[in-house]
């Protein structure tokens, strides 16, 4: 029978350790991934700056996602030591080329006066709400905290602001700008989810806030009871916005938008939609097209179709505004491809997704590499009386 | 033949098809083919000669911009796609 001293000293000879000193080297010139496998309340005291956090329970099924390359040298650590090693040995056995444990572990690391990252962790409360999305490697803890920190503008609270702003609240998005100077009409009900029959005449912004916070009381929401204009879109952008999704029902609000993200560099998340076909791309200034390397001016006021007159199926901005609720949480979180250079199509009678490349054009009158419009265009309005975005 | 893909806001110009045969080995044969069909079409699709600025035409899902512009070939059997600006939201 082997006892845990036994099994302790079998880990430790076959290992590699390395004292808080030589673990401040390598941190600082080795690259390594940094393994922190103690207990969550552990981290919440304090951990290594960098550190990603894989209690050692989980070490087996969480590894890969957190260490991907196996040759990469990754420093363990733990409390003192001891738990690192057995999770050394573990990453040897899982084929890691340098594993090393910090002998000392992270009380050592204190000991020295090296520097500890306090947790802005999460409470209890928002690991139990977030847990699904902690789940996800790719968003894990670190990535739910650039959610709680980000900001996203949404133009227009109507078809495709609606699912989007539900969705982004509901993820936990810190900060949700929201544009739109109409009221609840009837005929909004019939997609605009985000509001409802009691709120009839109230400012959609005000309903689509008390909507959010009843969802999700993390969320703090930014109403601008404005249409966008070239007099307030730079003011409006002034706030400081991660991501824009556009959900505006109009041209002119389009192209102001379009613009001004490439001014201000914010990448906007494009969706429009038409009785039963919608399109989503997104437009990152400086990575890919803009708007209007896409259609370079709006059609003639007479040619422009409008979804009042047009009409929608109810569900498909549900389809639509969520796809951009979707690409609008890669861009805060930085992960996956977005849908930049890409345009998708869905045909919802059709039941089918296509997608069209659109390439940056370099004679673009904005985002070109001489600019012709340098100021902002209104444009005639398209819509008169059909302002609500659909 | 080629199938253009109409997309909905011009539908209407075309008595309500999502497809329509056209012929021609260029984009601008193509085009005159569609709009001698449907003479309507005309506005929303040419502006002085040239693809109107607020309509894409996509061959085998590129821009014909980026290629040849009207006198893009277009091969037998290609998808041929439509796409004016779209604002509703």
């Amino acid at each position: 029978m082997v006892s845990y001293r036994d099994l302790l000293a079998q880990a430790k000879a076959e290992i590699d350790e390395v004292d808080a000193v030589r673990a401040k080297d390598l941190i600082e010139s080795g690259d390594p991934v940094i393994v922190d496998v103690r207990e969550q309340d552990e981290w919440d005291e304090g951990h290594i700056g960098g550190a990603v956090h894989v209690p050692r329970g989980h070490l087996e099924s969480r590894i890969e996602a957190a260490a991907p390359d196996r040759t990469r040298p990754v420093l363990i650590y733990c409390a003192v030591g001891n738990r690192s090693a057995f999770a050394a040995k573990t990453l040897l056995e899982l084929g890691y080329v340098e594993p090393v444990s910090l002998a000392g572990g992270f009380t050592d690391w204190k000991r020295n006066g090296f520097p500890v990252e306090l947790s802005a962790g999460l409470d209890a409360r928002k690991r139990a709400r977030y847990s699904r999305h902690l789940l996800i490697p790719e968003v894990g803890e670190q990535g739910q905290l650039k959610l709680l920190d980000s900001k996203i503008l949404l133009i227009g609270a109507g078809g495709l602001g609606s699912p989007a702003s539900l969705y982004l609240a509901a993820a936990g998005v810190g900060r949700l700008g929201i544009v739109d100077a109409d009221v609840v009409d009837e005929s909004n009900l019939q997609r605009q989810i985000v509001h409802s029959t009691e709120r009839l005449g109230e400012p959609k912004v005000d309903s689509a806030r008390r909507t959010i916070e009843a969802l999700n009381p993390d969320v703090e929401v930014v109403a601008y009871k404005e249409r966008l204009t070239s007099e307030n879109v730079d003011r409006i952008l002034a706030d400081g916005w991660d991501v824009i999704v556009d959900g505006a029902d109009n041209f002119p609000t389009r192209y102001l938008v379009n613009d001004a993200s490439v001014w201000h560099d914010i990448p906007v998340v494009h969706g429009s939609i038409y009785r039963f076909e919608g399109q989503v791309t997104v437009f990152k200034p400086g990575e890919g097209p803009c708007y209007r390397c896409l259609f370079p001016s709006p059609p003639p006021p007479e040619l422009a179709p409008s979804c009042a007159e047009g009409g929608v199926l109810g569900v498909l901005p549900g389809i639509i505004g969520s796809l951009q609720a979707s690409e609008a949480l890669k861009l805060a979180l930085g992960i996956g491809e977005p849908l930049i250079g890409r345009l998708m199509l869905f045909d919802a009678l059709n039941a089918e997704f296509s997608d069209v490349s659109i390439r940056r054009d370099p004679e673009c009158p904005v985002c070109g590499e001489h600019p012709t419009i340098t100021e902002y265009i209104d444009y005639v309005e398209f819509c008169a009386g059909t302002r609500e975005p659909a | 033949m080629t199938r253009i893909r109409i997309p909905p806001t011009l539908r209407e110009e075309v008595g309500g098809a999502r497809e329509v045969p056209a012929e021609g080995e260029t984009v601008r044969e193509l085009l005159d083919d569609l709009m001698a069909q449907f003479p309507s079409l005309r506005r929303q699709l040419v502006e002085d000669d040239e693809i109107a600025p607020f309509v894409n035409v996509y061959v085998e899902g590129e821009d014909v911009r980026t290629r040849e512009g009207l006198d893009t070939e277009v091969r037998p059997g290609s998808t041929v796609i439509l796409l004016p600006a779209m604002a509703g939201g």
